[in-house]
């Protein structure tokens, strides 16, 4: 026997769980896949069940579109921002696209997408099927995409000298290097932006474009036929369903992953709380999957070994004008294009939209505005003191943050009928009362991050103030808020953009047949949307779009680089 | 102050401690690392209830921070939010005064300490040295009976530590500072007999009082002079001696009552070996000279000297550390014959490795999990000692091949 082999044990009771594990998940995932496929007539043809014991296979809908996006975001993660941090003019372009696409809200141009694919698969269920992934896909595939492009530009400059000097070519430095390297962040990332997923996925199976009505079976088509039935016990079947769906994708897939994922940590020294899981525990001991693993770590490292492309050859010494003059033609080939399109947008919207038109949908978005700065910071107002007192007992931190981990991830829409129910029952004016609904979900992010904050928060700091005895207030302002406030920060632009996004959805309700309107920028995009009135729809999305950036360039941005400074000793 | 083992019983950090601290010196604490020094100094500053016997500051009893101490970390503790002159402040903010009074008494304290000009700086902008004369300035502010140092240099290097020790021990001896008296904790032996009027070496497990030196040489002192070097070579051989006494038990116990190991590098043993059988030493020296000259601290210099002499490599006299016949093959082996005679070496003095070689030899499979020496050694040390003496066995063992670890799995398995 060498070092690091042994024999292996016979299967035991680990072997068994981890075959039970992928074998169901296998069988699971395959069902559900060819229902997917079927056709559009079988799918529609069959309505929304209110029964309870449909829930079970819905939830396993709902999860698998989950999971066919998160599929394709890792794929567009992993080419859309390796081609924008290989190639400087691509970066030129690609980024700022990336970071408005960011801004847009993901539900705004459902409407859009769904008309779109259902044109491309007609009579397929596969139509509506791709519309919503899709919404998933472009509420998470941004978020990803720009943490691996900050990964690849930060890979250490001697790690990528030491791969360029064996002469690895670009595919293989890429596999040993760069997705190794940017792996730990891939993987908590991913994990962020699945956790907003849920809300999508919620919101995209059930929807009506004009004549178009298309209920996919899911969680969020079940919830959707609860509130037309008025059947409050049935929202709550499905809200349990969610808290069990979230729960394990939890457990079996993120937990792992980021167990998993610590091991490509560059830092040298060994996190204080390294991530244990015991899903991950399972497989790594089971005799069984170490062999399997062993035959595809072989595969896979074959297939990273594989050259395909030359190494790398310093660049022939090129005269900086020519230099200058490519970057002259692109960027003049980029303006171009972008005035062609503006050109265009332009001629279809004086042929459709009015200058009032406008002017009704920029004075909605003012109100989503004030709606979404309150709410923010009304929810920091008790979050933030909450956060800190958690965040600086380890203890209590342990029990707090997968709870508020796991209401972030929680889709809000889920918990919009009972909260609407009570509105209408005790008639109180939608203006104001809906308003908390935009901020229900996204709270938490504030919670989450505060918490992170505090409890990363430097123990000689802390120790400094007790022994100084800096006193209450000082102690809130000198010390403890400054250290939190990058963190909180943080928190608090995924709380507002989430808040946006939710304003299309939570401004206008129905609960049967009564309608509440809310008024605002989102009560105006699901409203013609309904209406099935495009342009107007486009409308509404690019002021929404121009509010999100405005508020970001103007308020996040700069307050996060203020605290990201002032927080920083080097 | 107490932390429990898996059975459930205390298993204390610190026991019968007791010193005082008089008006107008400079007490140093000295030890290996987790003797619990830094404890005892944030027990002194309020900062962490001893789970028994008490604190008496001014004949009082002392409940958390009080007025009148002051702390200086071996960090800085700096706000990076805050400038200089607003981390100074925060030094006065529980005397509540006015604040222009407030600023009178910082600036005050920024000009004593010699950081006149920067009161406006952010820490970030400041260099070490410069940091650390912020938390100075910020401690004594306050006009403090009571200086605790926690390392307080080490962070910093030589020159600007040497610098701002000498700027410190002026203002001390030339009595410009309010505070009546210090505690100084340090690993530095030298700095200790420069800086301190008396020297308590502190033993580990738990960690008690070894002994007390007193320094009666008169300030300024010279590193050079006779006596001091006489005093630092006493304070070294104190140390060595604690651990010789250590060691010794270690080597006497049965398997199954591991003591722990020190962590001690394999490179790091090399070389010392190495430089000790060259020409200039010729196998014996004075370990205060061969720290000087290789630049190690004392809590980087024991582990090494107690792992030589565990192994048999070398043997110590007072403070002076001879190789051993084996040491001197040892140093002139090459890597092959080295690693054969450290096997030999291991397996025989270090009762722990064998053991853990005897156990993974009675299993059928010839593997165990890390759990099963783990709550072994867990029973008769701390959890950091007990992980670092298993990270010891590890290394030790690998570099001999007799076994192999698998960090992931967290299983041991033999080599035959």
């Amino acid at each position: 026997m060498r070092a690091g082999q042994y024999r292996q044990r016979v299967p035991g009771w680990r072997d068994l769980a981890a075959v039970v594990l992928v074998v169901g998940g296998v069988i699971l995932l395959g069902s559900g896949a060819r229902e997917m496929i079927g056709p559009a007539a079988h799918a529609q043809a069959v309505p929304i069940s209110l029964s309870p014991q449909a829930l079970p296979l819905y939830t396993l809908r709902t999860v698998l579109r989950m999971l066919a996006a998160l599929a394709a975001s890792l794929l567009f993660t992993l080419t859309y921002a390796t081609v924008a941090a290989k190639s400087r003019r691509a970066e030129m372009l690609l980024i700022p696209l990336l970071d408005v696409l960011q801004s847009v809200p993901v539900l705004g141009y459902l409407s859009f997408t769904v008309v779109f694919f259902v044109s491309l698969f007609p009579g397929n269920a596969l139509g509506p099927e791709l519309a919503a992934i899709f919404a998933i896909f472009t509420s998470q595939a941004w978020n990803m995409a720009f943490s691996f492009y900050q990964s690849l530009r930060m890979v250490p400059g001697d790690l990528d000298e030491a791969c360029r000097s064996f002469r690895s070519s670009p595919w293989q430095r890429f596999w040993r290097l760069e997705v190794p390297f940017a792996m730990p962040g891939l993987v908590w990332n991913t994990m962020m932006s699945m956790s907003g997923g849920w809300f999508f996925v919620v919101a995209s199976e059930a929807i009506s474009v004009g004549d178009l009505r298309i209920a996919l079976p899911g969680v969020g088509s079940y919830v959707a036929r609860a509130i037309e039935e008025r059947n409050l016990a049935c929202v709550g079947w499905a809200i349990v369903a969610m808290s069990i769906a979230i729960i394990l994708y939890d457990q079996l897939l993120f937990r792992p992953l980021v167990a998993w994922s610590e091991k490509f940590r560059f830092e040298q020294t060994a996190a204080p709380f390294a991530p244990r899981s015991w899903v991950l525990t399972l497989f790594q001991q089971s005799a069984v999957f170490q062999y399997v693993n062993r035959i595809a770590a072989a595969g896979l490292q074959r297939a990273g070994d594989a050259r395909l492309l030359p190494g790398i050859r310093l660049p022939p010494g090129r005269h900086p004008g020519s230099q200058r003059l490519l970057d002259g033609i692109w960027l003049l080939a980029v303006a171009a294009a972008g005035g062609c399109l503006v050109w265009a947008l332009l001629r279809f919207a004086r042929d459709t939209l009015s200058w009032s038109e406008v002017s009704r949908a920029a004075g909605s978005g003012l109100l989503t505005l004030l709606r979404v700065l309150v709410l923010v910071a009304l929810a920091s107002a008790v979050w933030v003191p909450i956060g800190v007192v958690v965040g600086l007992r380890p203890k209590l931190t342990a029990m707090v943050q997968p709870i508020a981990q796991f209401l972030a991830a929680f889709p809000a829409n889920l918990l919009f009928p009972p909260a609407v129910f009570l509105i209408v029952t005790f008639r109180l004016a939608p203006a104001i009362w809906l308003s908390p609904l935009m901020i229900l979900g996204t709270q938490w992010y504030i919670l989450f991050n505060v918490i992170a904050g505090a409890s990363a928060f430097p123990g000689d700091l802390r120790e400094a103030a007790a022994s100084l005895r800096v006193r209450s207030p000082h102690w809130w302002r000198q010390v403890i808020l400054p250290g939190i406030l990058p963190y909180f920060v943080t928190g608090a632009i995924t709380a507002s953009g989430g808040a946006w996004n939710a304003s299309v959805v939570s401004e206008a309700v129905n609960w049967g047949s009564t309608t509440l309107n809310g008024g605002g920028l989102g009560a105006y995009i699901a409203q013609m949307t309904h209406a099935g009135d495009y342009p107007r729809i486009a409308l509404g999305v690019a002021v929404m779009s121009v509010y999100v950036v405005a508020m970001n360039r103007l308020l996040w941005r700069p307050l996060y680089a203020f605290a990201e400074r002032r927080t920083r000793l080097d | 102050m107490a932390y429990a083992k898996p059975s459930g019983e205390p298993l204390p950090v610190l026991a019968n401690i007791d010193l005082s601290l008089a008006p107008g010196e400079i007490l140093g604490l000295l030890g290996r690392s987790g003797s619990g020094k830094s404890t005892l100094l944030r027990i002194a500053a309020g900062l962490i209830r001893p789970t028994s016997g008490e604190v008496l500051y001014r004949g009082q009893p002392l409940a958390g921070p009080a007025a009148g101490i002051a702390v200086v970390f071996q960090t800085f503790a700096l706000y990076p939010w805050l400038t200089v002159q607003r981390n100074v402040e925060l030094g006065l903010d529980a005397l509540d005064l006015p604040p222009a009074q407030r600023r009178r008494r910082a600036l005050a304290a920024i000009d004593l300490i010699g950081l006149d000009g920067f009161q406006s700086a952010y820490p970030r902008e400041l260099s070490g040295g410069m940091r650390q004369r912020v938390g100075f300035a910020r401690a004594i502010v306050s006009d403090p009976v009571l200086l605790l140092m926690d390392e307080p240099f080490s962070a910093l290097d030589v020159l600007t530590a040497e610098t701002l020790r000498t700027d410190f021990m002026d203002l001390w001896i030339e009595r410009r500072l309010p505070t009546e008296a210090v505690l100084l904790v340090t690993h530095n032996i030298e700095e200790a007999v420069l800086m301190c009027d008396r020297i308590l070496v502190l033993g580990s497990h738990p960690g008690q009082i070894a002994a007390e030196i007193r320094v009666p040489l008169a300030h300024p002192r010279n590193r050079l002079a006779a006596n001091f070097r006489a005093l630092v070579s006493e304070v070294y051989a104190t140390l060595t001696s604690r651990m010789a006494e250590s060691l010794a038990a270690v080597s006497a116990s049965p398997g199954d009552r591991p003591h722990g190991l020190p962590r001690a590098a394999i490179n790091r043993l090399n070389g010392f070996v190495e430089t000790l059988a060259a020409p200039s030493y010729q196998g014996q020296c004075e370990l205060a000279e061969i720290a000087g000259a290789l630049a190690l601290k004392v809590n980087e210099l024991l582990p090494i000297v107690a792992a030589l002499q565990l192994l048999g490599f070398a043997e110590l006299r007072q403070a002076t550390i001879r190789l051993t016949a084996a040491g001197r093959v040892y140093a002139g082996s090459s890597t092959d014959e080295r690693k054969r005679l450290f096997r030999e070496h291991l397996l025989r003095f270090v009762p722990l490795a064998a053991h853990v070689i005897q156990v993974l030899e009675e299993r059928p499979d010839h593997r165990a999990p890390r759990e099963r020496f783990e709550l072994e050694l867990q029973d008769h040390l701390h959890r950091e000692d007990a992980q670092r003496t298993l990270m010891t066995v590890i290394d030790w063992g690998r570099y001999a091949e007799i076994l192999a670890y698998d960090a992931r799995t967290r299983i041991f398995s033999q080599i035959p």
